[in-house]
């Protein structure tokens, strides 16, 4: 009984550790400037959180969080734009003459519906995608590019919007100059401050709903899924339902990181949600190790950092980290760096093995072993 | 009717090309299973080739002639490369492989910006592919005739070499089913590797078709990728004829829903179509039956 209580209460350290930097540390020892950029890193964070769930624990490669992550965005840019324009006027960017707007886009005039859509649209759209694809057992490889394709697909949709009959979400310049958010004002440090302590709570929320999930009856059916589906099939389990739920939550998370990046940054372009940024969503995910709890959290803030620092500068130069990020830690390193530990006691055994004179580990290669036995009785 | 034939003929040209490119990937695809997403790099590699190799000459049609064997090397080695160093250790992991490639992608891209600049390269077209070829009546430009011919060249000497030849014969035994072809005495280490070789090659002519059409850049390769796995994935892996029908499909309904919307609308149209289809039939057009991926 003892044990229990400490191992939940051990259970709780790191969350411990984590509020008191992200709500006492971070606020103290930076600057306006650094918090904020911190609250954009939080933001690709929660995204994560998501990843990992859906990736690390089910095994679907979404190539396509941008969608998800871009919806919740433009949920809340289109928000604020009708808010700073006031009621019944359009946002500055539409011509002044646009006096009827569609449905579609008069919705997010209201707050509720805007803070409710920003988790319930991307969860929609990965519903759908995620039932059409699983449920007629299109995976692995497929699935990959299908939800790349969408990533691709609504990119344009986008611009689309922004170019056609009427000027919905200002095309490939994006939804930027937002003057409030939610009433408050955005170029006031102490709302900027806000925003940053709503990242923080909604990151660590977002990573206690994972690890319930991870450690629940349902976290060991998404993992069986990844090793088996057949097997879970004929435990009679629907594997495509369980990984559906995955994905659909890694979509409202995405959602979620997309709205709070709009406020944070101040500008959200279709740029922010094609193909090419749900890929970079991946990698510090597999950075921090995909299959971990905290992993994708710190790999994600961690690659935010060096991208901001180093591709200001030398943009050349953070395209080639980054592209042999990707090499060396999926294939070398497919734990991330949680698996830092694990791959070293490997090598060491292997070395060790090596040195005695063993050239594989017997587990591996009974065959060898026999052969071995025989000629030393021989 | 003019307007019907131009635009099933511009769509012929565009599904030439995704053609050229999915055929390559089809095959790497089927062979090891790996997602190569820099396969849209030795696409752009090609197109490269064409400009490099076009500046050696002052006759633009022996440059553009001879570049086509050169950019089939060159996508060829690479492609031999990337097999030999990374996708040969990650023969399990399907999936990784997507990540490991677009890795190596970001870097060719980059690359490319570094050595050639990021304005596009445009390829002189030869003066016997200038203007219009008349036919039956219609003027077809003889670019797009000359991008559609050496689509059907390639794919036909690809599915003869696949039928007739002794590696043809691996190919597809190992395509089919990988243990079996061992244990009949194929090492499916070399079938691999030669295949790479020929899929990435593959990707290089590709290069060197749509030079003819637009100016080579760094991004062209992602601008075709997306549609050419889309095209393997509708077709069904490992299947040339699966890959044909697709891409003529794709390439004419593209340029059809062009003409009625526009190029972008087109393109999430084809995304749903695709999407839709895969409902009726998740295996592609044609599948075999032996094969499955995790």
């Amino acid at each position: 009984m003892k044990a229990l209580t400490s191992s939940r209460f051990s259970a709780f350290i790191p969350f411990l550790v984590a509020a008191a930097v992200l709500f006492v540390l971070a606020p103290a020892v930076l600057s306006d400037f650094r918090l904020n950029l911190l609250a954009r890193y939080l933001c690709f964070a929660i995204v994560a959180v998501g990843i990992g769930l859906a990736w690390g624990s089910g095994g679907m490669l979404t190539l396509g969080q941008g969608v998800f992550f871009g919806l919740g965005a433009y949920a809340m840019g289109l928000h604020m734009k009708l808010d700073d324009a006031g009621p019944g006027r359009a946002p500055d960017y539409m011509p002044p003459t646009t006096d009827f707007l569609p449905g579609w886009v008069e919705m997010f005039r209201s707050g509720i519906v805007t803070i409710v859509a920003i988790a319930l649209l991307p969860a929609l759209v990965a519903l759908v995608l995620g039932l059409a694809t699983f449920k007629r057992k299109v995976r692995g490889a497929y699935f990959a590019i299908l939800s790349q394709a969408l990533a691709a697909a609504f990119a344009l949709l986008i611009i689309v919007l922004g170019s056609q009959s009427g000027n919905y979400t200002n095309g490939t310049n994006g939804l930027n100059n937002f003057r409030s958010f939610f009433g408050y004002d955005l170029d006031d440090p102490a709302n900027q401050k806000m925003l940053f302590f709503i990242a923080a709570g909604f990151l660590l929320v977002m990573v206690a709903i994972a690890r319930q999930l991870r450690n629940s009856r349902y976290g060991e059916l998404l993992r069986a899924c990844q090793s088996s589906e057949e097997r879970v099939r004929f435990l009679g389990y629907d594997p495509a339902n369980v990984k559906v739920v995955a994905y659909v939550i890694a979509a409202a998370m995405a959602g979620i990181g997309g709205a709070l990046f709009v406020p944070v940054v101040g500008i959200i372009t279709p740029l922010d949600v094609g193909v090419a940024p749900s890929i970079a969503m991946l990698i510090g995910v597999a950075i921090g190790g995909r299959g971990t709890l905290w992993g994708p959290v710190l790999g994600a803030i961690g690659v935010a950092w060096a991208q901001s620092t180093l591709s200001e500068q030398f943009p050349a130069f953070w395209t080639y980290i980054q592209g042999a990020l990707f090499i060396v830690v999926i294939a070398f390193l497919p734990g991330g760096i949680a698996g830092v530990g694990a791959a070293i006691r490997n090598a060491r055994g292997r070395w060790d093995d090596r040195r005695r004179g063993r050239t594989d580990p017997p587990a591996a290669n009974p065959v060898e072993t026999v052969k071995h036995d025989v000629g030393s009785m021989a | 009717m003019d307007v019907v034939v131009s635009q099933v003929f511009t769509g012929l040209s565009i599904g030439s090309i995704l053609l050229l490119a999915a055929i390559g990937l089809a095959l790497t695809f089927g062979q090891m299973g790996v997602i190569n997403m820099a396969h849209g790099e030795f696409i752009m590699a090609g197109g490269y080739t064409a400009f490099v190799v076009q500046g050696l000459f002052d006759n633009a049609g022996v440059g553009l002639l001879l570049s086509i064997p050169v950019a089939f090397l060159v996508g060829g080695l690479l492609g031999v490369v990337l097999e030999m160093t990374l996708l040969r250790r990650m023969y399990h992991r399907p999936l990784d492989t997507l990540l490991v490639t677009y890795g190596v992608s970001l870097i060719l891209q980059q690359l490319a910006k570094n050595i050639f600049g990021t304005q596009g390269k445009s390829v002189r077209t030869p003066t016997w592919l200038q203007g219009p070829l008349e036919l039956f009546g219609f003027d077809f430009p003889k670019t797009r005739v000359f991008v559609l011919v050496l689509a059907v060249v390639t794919v036909v000497g690809l599915s003869v070499a696949l039928k007739t030849t002794s590696l043809g014969r691996r190919i597809r035994a190992t395509v089919q089913n990988r243990q079996l072809a061992e244990c009949s005495g194929i090492s499916s280490r070399a079938t691999d590797r030669l295949t790479f070789f020929l899929g990435s090659g593959l990707a290089g002519i590709a290069g060197v078709a749509l030079t003819q059409l637009s100016p080579v850049n760094s991004s062209v390769g992602q601008s075709y990728i997306i549609n050419a796995f889309l095209i393997v994935v509708v077709g069904g892996i490992g299947q040339i004829k699966g890959a044909v029908i697709a891409a003529f499909v794709l390439g004419i309904g593209q340029a059809a829903l062009e003409k009625i919307y526009d190029a972008s609308l087109a393109r999430i149209i084809v995304f749903v179509a695709i999407v839709a289809f895969l409902q009726l039939r998740p295996q592609g057009i044609f599948n075999v039956r032996t094969r499955s991926l995790a």
